[in-house]
């Protein structure tokens, strides 16, 4: 009696592993022997932080267009209503060739300023079978003020209305929350006010986002400038930022000591003082569409 | 006595590299999921899965690698893996079951049920769908259609998004088998 009880206990804990040893057999046919390499998607949420880029850049066929709106300043008072009675915009309208490459050009109200820029990503921060451990875009971008002089005699040639931004961005996402950038930069004027000032600018952009939930993020940005202006009023720009993500859109309420929105002028032209209470409150807000649709997996 | 216990333990040991003839191995699979909603219909396809099957036991299993999946709207697939699937924490889908209630040598398309373990989204649910399966000499098809319900796997559809989506999707897997030996 005690015998068979024995080999029935036997028999079944010896069935449920030949059970459970086939299904493993089955997985072990499927499962890959290599590690794939991945690339890491979303270091930040849009393709601006606050003013300045991120390394981001939209899928193939995207048309991501960018409203930027900016208040006066928070500490003019009840009688300005606290900035918001001024206000600067920013339309812009960039479009993804590839999922490296993209296309934009904007036009914003401060200094009726034109711009154009190209931006390519040329380094994708990996993982798994090749581990690379960040993501970097290059970026230039040229704007015309297209302002009329204070004298309506004198002539200003195009060439003397233009100025240039280059920009190397290095991101990493170090989790799902933190992504942090650092951005070697040089903007260049064609022509300054003064045979003092320089033209070309150095600076060192640092920015980052960390998401406080799945869709809501805080971001920060400052630019530290080597060798600025100091002849004019002008601080390394700094701007804080909150940022609501809800599918199509992104809306980022950023508070910033600039109210400039292209990159050539906020990075060397900002007036004000953050700690101060010279900020601007506003806001971007990006729309993606997209107008080359992805092929599908064909049916069989 | 000892006799008994000494073939079964071969068999246990040995029967799996016996049953080996019998199991087959996808060669091509065709995964889509399908939202209808009024604002946007939601639509992915995905060619990656892969499937092992075990003619004698009905034993099946496949797994499907999130991040495969193609949306005709690059930010959605974005974030499709970032919000909703967390494809870097879970990246794969998986199914382990048992198909039963078929003719092993019919080899015709029947009716059959598959009852097993789904993983989505690093949870597990015990489910059962109804499909259909054809079996020939070296090969094999599979296929079924069949409904998930996000809230199960705990992928949570925020209120204020602007892609409506359903809180159940459609599922299709379908899979081709070649023989293994």
């Amino acid at each position: 009696m005690k015998k068979s009880i024995k080999l029935l206990l036997i028999l079944i804990v010896s069935f449920g592993f030949l059970n459970a040893q086939a299904q493993e057999e089955l997985l072990g046919l499927i499962e890959d022997s290599e590690e794939k390499t991945e690339q890491i998607e979303s270091t930040f949420n849009g393709t601006r932080i606050i003013n300045g880029h991120s390394v981001e850049t939209r899928g193939a066929g995207t048309l991501d267009v960018i409203f930027m709106h900016r208040f006066g300043r928070l500490n003019s008072g009840s009688y300005n209503l606290w900035g918001l009675d001024d206000a600067w915009i920013r339309l812009g309208a960039e479009y993804a060739l590839s999922d490296d490459f993209t296309v934009g050009v904007g036009r914003s109200s401060f200094e009726k300023t034109y711009d154009g820029f190209l931006k390519y990503k040329f380094l994708h921060q990996t993982k798994g079978n090749k581990n690379f451990p960040f993501t970097s875009t290059a970026l230039a971008t040229m704007a015309i003020n297209t302002l009329k002089p204070t004298d309506p005699d004198q002539e200003i040639q195009f060439s003397s209305r233009v100025s240039y931004t280059y920009q190397i961005l290095i991101a990493r996402k170090f989790n799902r929350s933190l992504s942090l950038q650092i951005a070697p930069t040089l903007v260049h004027h064609n022509i300054v006010d003064t045979p003092m000032e320089n033209n070309d600018i150095f600076s060192v952009g640092f920015s980052g986002r960390h998401k406080v939930s799945k869709r809501m993020a805080v971001t920060f940005e400052y630019y530290y400038q080597v060798n600025n202006n100091t002849e004019k009023n002008n601080y390394n720009p700094l701007g804080l930022g909150l940022e609501i993500e809800t599918g199509g859109h992104v809306f980022q309420l950023v508070f910033a000591n600039s109210q400039a929105m292209t990159d050539t002028s906020f990075i060397t032209e900002s007036s004000g003082d953050f700690f101060d209470g010279d900020i601007h409150f506003g806001f971007n807000i990006s729309r993606v569409f997209q107008l080359k649709k992805n092929q599908p997996t064909k049916k069989w | 006595m000892k006799f008994v216990c000494a073939i079964y333990v071969f068999i246990t040991l040995f029967a799996p590299s016996i049953l080996l003839a019998q199991k087959y191995i996808s060669n091509s699979s065709y995964i889509r999921f399908y939202s209808e909603a009024p604002v946007e219909n939601i639509e992915a396809t995905n060619d990656a899965g892969k499937s092992a099957f075990n003619l004698s036991t009905g034993e099946v299993v496949f797994s499907i690698p999130i991040k495969s999946f193609t949306f005709e709207k690059s930010l959605m697939q974005e974030h499709f893996n970032e919000n909703y699937l967390e494809s870097d924490k879970y990246p794969n889908a998986k199914f382990v079951g048992k198909i039963h209630g078929f003719e092993s040598t019919l080899d015709t398309w029947q009716e059959a049920k598959a009852e097993g373990k789904m993983t989505i989204h690093g949870i597990e649910q015990d489910v059962t769908y109804e499909g259909r399966i054809k079996i020939d000499q070296n090969s094999m098809e599979m296929e079924a259609i069949f409904p998930i319900q996000l809230e199960d796997y705990k992928i949570k559809i925020p209120k204020v998004v602007f892609y409506n989506i359903a809180e159940i999707v459609e599922v299709t897997v379908k899979f081709t088998y070649e023989k293994i030996n």
